[in-house]
């Protein structure tokens, strides 16, 4: 593996008595997708924040391109290329989506039209070109997520934190996803995505970390996570995996 | 250049009233209104475009009316120099108090309240402190020439203001049209969403916060100059932080003409209420109240959004519907 975009290393998060994350360490490697998976509350989007510069870590370090970028305010890490999607779409509802996005590309175009331009660029490339002259408070939920993803592009970053972009999506919505985010890596922009919808996180992720009780228990190819026994006690209770297989046999007897 | 046309036209009407009336009362009934206007733009830049609702601007009106009006009278510094200069220290007033309260994380109500306390210290300083005249207040030498930016007519009283008022007019669609207003705008829409894209949110409200006290410690070195006379209940007294977002707020808080427009609707039920009812003490707060819950309640985006629903219905009116998606 070639040296990582992104790597953390013993990151922890503590508030007060409850250890969100204890230790987490993992790494991206640049350009390609990298899927951050577990049940709910074992952290994830706690992990993101500490990573993204809006939680500063307890303990532990975040090196991104061989930095260490802990503790950084969110401006400087996004400005260094570190873009970031928020698990509940945060439009600026007031604005129009051109508007939305042209926020983020103003970070590497200072000029207005310049950035209206760019703003232009990223919404054909997330496919959102017809409603650009649109309030962002008029979209529906995939516009939404699709405007989440797109501001984020718009700042050109190098590394894009995607929280649940899939999340409510229905079953069309998401096969319209997939490809999106693929051509976004296909372009070279390493991600790193939390995600639920396993079918996706299939399909799209070549590595998968998987969190549970904020702590890294497993990691590996999607289909190989998917069969381990402390995974699917992870999300079923312990015991879940012997009891499935259990049943498997009696099933076949 | 379409969004210029609108402030142009206004300030062309408003820069003729002279020419049609030379009325000490009319006169007198615009200066206080444009004053207010001016001081209310300053206001509209940071809690209008900003979303930051300061209750307090009086700390940067007082700081511009003091400066000015001490610099001149114990330190015979020329009028137009101590303006400037009045200018500038509540700009950096601004800054300071913006520094202050945005480092520490203080948001909404919070931050209305902090900045409501620094002008009520502020307040308390100078009606003790030596140097601002204490509870006496300071009174600016009649001096009746320009150089001393002191005038026998209101006229070019009149004019000076309304050419500040025209600056800070020009100012907002330009701020809106650069990166600064872009991000203050995003800033004021979700914070957390602006950071995650590369704004510096605190450093964009400081900046906004220094700006908007600009434009009102220039309200403030106006009114040392008009009436020749403060103290630190006029200079720095909550009154002037009311005026300071009700007239944004009547007008439409967030857009060019909203500070004008309501400043002249908000001093025009002022003195008609006076007409009215004489000159009973505190009536006219009791009017600006009932307005603003009005406002509030029934026009949220003030006069200013109430007139662009009004164009929007005249233009959409005995049109098909098909003919008026195509418009």
């Amino acid at each position: 593996m070639p040296d990582p975009l992104l790597a953390v290393e013993g990151v922890s998060m503590r508030f007060g008595g409850l250890l969100a994350v204890d230790q987490a360490s993992f790494a991206a490697a640049p350009g390609r997708i990298t899927a951050l998976i577990g049940p709910n509350g074992a952290g994830k989007t706690t992990l993101f924040a500490a990573i993204s510069g809006f939680l500063r870590p307890t303990a532990g370090r975040v090196v991104f391109d061989g930095a260490d970028v802990t503790g950084l305010p969110p401006h400087r890490l996004a400005r260094r290329g570190i873009a970031r999607t928020f698990q509940i779409a945060q439009p600026f509802a007031g604005l129009t989506v051109r508007e939305n996005i042209a926020v983020g590309a103003h970070v590497r175009h200072p000029a207005r039209t310049a950035a209206l331009a760019a703003a232009d660029g990223v919404a054909q490339a997330v496919g959102l070109a017809r409603d650009i002259d649109k309030p962002a408070a008029a979209l529906t939920v995939a516009g939404r997520k699709r405007l989440e993803l797109a501001r984020a592009l718009a700042i050109e970053p190098r590394l894009l934190l995607l929280d649940e972009v899939l999340a409510g999506l229905n079953p069309s919505e998401i096969r319209e996803m997939v490809p999106v985010v693929r051509s976004i890596a296909a372009r070279g922009v390493t991600i790193v995505m939390i995600e639920h919808v396993m079918q996706a996180v299939m399909s799209l992720a070549e590595l998968c970390y998987v969190l549970a009780e904020g702590r890294i228990i497993a990691q590996g190819a999607p289909q190989a996570i998917a069969r381990e026994p402390r995974v699917i006690e992870a999300y079923l209770g312990r015991g879940a995996a012997q009891r499935m297989t259990g049943e498997g046999a009696d099933a076949g007897a | 250049m379409k969004a210029y046309l609108p402030i142009a036209a206004v300030v062309a009407l408003l820069a003729a009233v002279p020419l049609v009336t030379s009325s000490n009362v009319v006169l007198n009934f615009l200066v206080v209104a444009l004053l207010t206007a001016l001081v209310g733009q300053g206001w509209n830049l940071l809690g209008g475009y900003g979303g930051q609702y300061s209750f307090g601007h009086a700390a940067f009106f007082g700081t511009g009316a003091y400066v000015t009006a001490v610099l001149q009278v114990r330190y015979g510094v020329n009028a137009w120099i101590a303006f400037a200069a009045g200018i500038v220290a509540g700009a950096a007033v601004g800054a300071a108090i913006g520094a202050l309260a945005f480092r520490a994380g203080l948001r909404g109500s919070y931050f209305a309240l902090v900045t409501l306390a620094f002008a009520e210290v502020l307040r308390i300083l100078a009606s003790v402190a030596p140097v601002t005249g204490a509870g006496v207040g300071t009174l600016i030498r009649l001096d009746l020439r320009w150089q001393a930016f002191q005038f026998q007519s209101r006229v070019p009283f009149y004019l000076i203001l309304l050419a500040l008022v025209a600056l800070s007019l020009v100012l907002m669609p330009a701020i809106a049209r650069s990166r600064f207003g872009a991000w203050l705008v995003a800033v004021r829409e979700n914070e957390d969403a602006a950071r995650a894209l590369g704004v510096d949110a605190t450093a964009i409200k400081i900046a906004a916060m220094t700006l908007s006290a600009a434009i009102t410690a220039a309200g403030g070195g106006f009114y040392a100059q008009y009436y020749l006379f403060i103290d630190a209940g006029i200079a720095y007294g909550p009154w002037i932080s009311i005026e300071a977002l009700l007239a944004p707020i009547v007008g439409g808080a967030g857009t060019v003409l909203g500070p004008l427009l309501g400043a002249l609707v908000v001093k025009t039920l002022g003195e008609a209420t006076k007409l009215v009812a004489g000159d009973a003490p505190g009536l006219d707060l009791v009017i600006y109240g009932g307005v603003l819950i009005l406002v509030v309640a029934f026009a949220p985006r003030g006069i200013a959004g109430l007139a662009t629903d009004a164009g929007r219905w005249w233009a959409r009116r005995g049109k098909t519907p098909a003919e008026a998606g195509h418009a």
